[in-house]
């Protein structure tokens, strides 16, 4: 564990700003992209009226 | 079957980014920016992975004429798509403290953004016509025209060697990354790559519902 404390992870040496905020982003669009098919495919079950 | 691929994409996650922020060390030179490697390598990778397969995709559906073929290629587009944007977005946050600047027109740079609106020309194209047969053919023409854009990509840093930096991996020379740095990122990139199994299988069975309602009912 290198980081002193929390406080230090979230600082990031400084780049806090630029790491996450790429890593934000990619887990948005991620974790977006995958509850949007989950729950398409989820509602097209129901429709055909088979089991979830 | 997606299930097991989404699990893993999961759990190689996780223990990629436990190695990528708790072990892989602080680099000398550029501090902890360099941790944004851990996903903007895997998003590079991936986005032109995925094109090279959608375009495999297509070009076996204009030849064979078969629909899954089309179909699967309309599956795996929106993820290409992201993970192209993704590349370009971590790279440019990337970019901004370790080059000075959000965007530069060099020549990975500059390919990338060309692959992304070739991912884009792809969905807007196949999304525009109406005969979804048609839609797959013309679709297939564009994204077997624009897969010469990918070894561009890949070679760009070499050919010209602009700002981008050159590769660090490759299969013939040994590493030139710190090995707990290369093990973080390749566990990100096999994690991405069964996220995009993942969500290919399941946007392909929403696609093939829309399309085959009969064969849809024993899905």
């Amino acid at each position: 564990m290198q980081w002193g404390s929390w406080s230090e992870f979230w600082a990031m040496g400084g780049y806090g700003f630029y790491v996450w905020g790429s890593f934000a982003v990619t887990l948005l669009c991620m974790a977006g992209e995958m509850v949007s098919l989950i729950s398409t495919e989820r509602a097209a079950r129901k429709h055909d009226g088979e089991k979830v | 079957m997606m299930p097991w691929f989404l699990a893993s994409s999961l759990l190689l996650s996780i223990v990629g980014l436990y190695v990528a922020f708790f072990v892989a060390p602080t680099d000398f030179q550029q501090g902890e920016s360099y941790r944004i490697i851990f996903i903007h390598v895997p998003a590079a990778w991936m986005s032109m992975f995925i094109y090279l397969v959608m375009a495999g995709w297509a070009g076996a559906g204009l030849v064979f004429n078969t629909r899954l073929s089309g179909m699967m290629a309309r599956a795996l587009a929106p993820t290409g798509a992201m993970f192209t944007f993704l590349a370009l977005w971590t790279g440019a946050l990337w970019g901004k403290p370790t080059w000075g600047t959000w965007w530069v027109w060099d020549a990975r740079l500059t390919s990338e953004l060309i692959l992304l609106f070739l991912y884009i020309g792809f969905l807007s194209l196949t999304a525009a016509i109406e005969d979804e047969r048609r839609a797959d053919r013309a679709g297939a023409v564009l994204a077997l025209v624009g897969v010469v854009n990918i070894p561009i990509i890949y070679f760009s840093v070499v050919w010209w060697n602009t700002l981008h930096q050159g590769a660090s991996v490759s299969l013939k020379s040994a590493p030139k990354m710190a090995t707990t740095m290369l093990i973080g990122m390749l566990l990100m990139a096999l994690a991405f790559w069964m996220y995009s199994i993942a969500a290919a299988l399941l946007r392909v069975r929403s696609i093939i519902r829309e399309r085959e309602p009969r064969a849809a009912a024993e899905v």
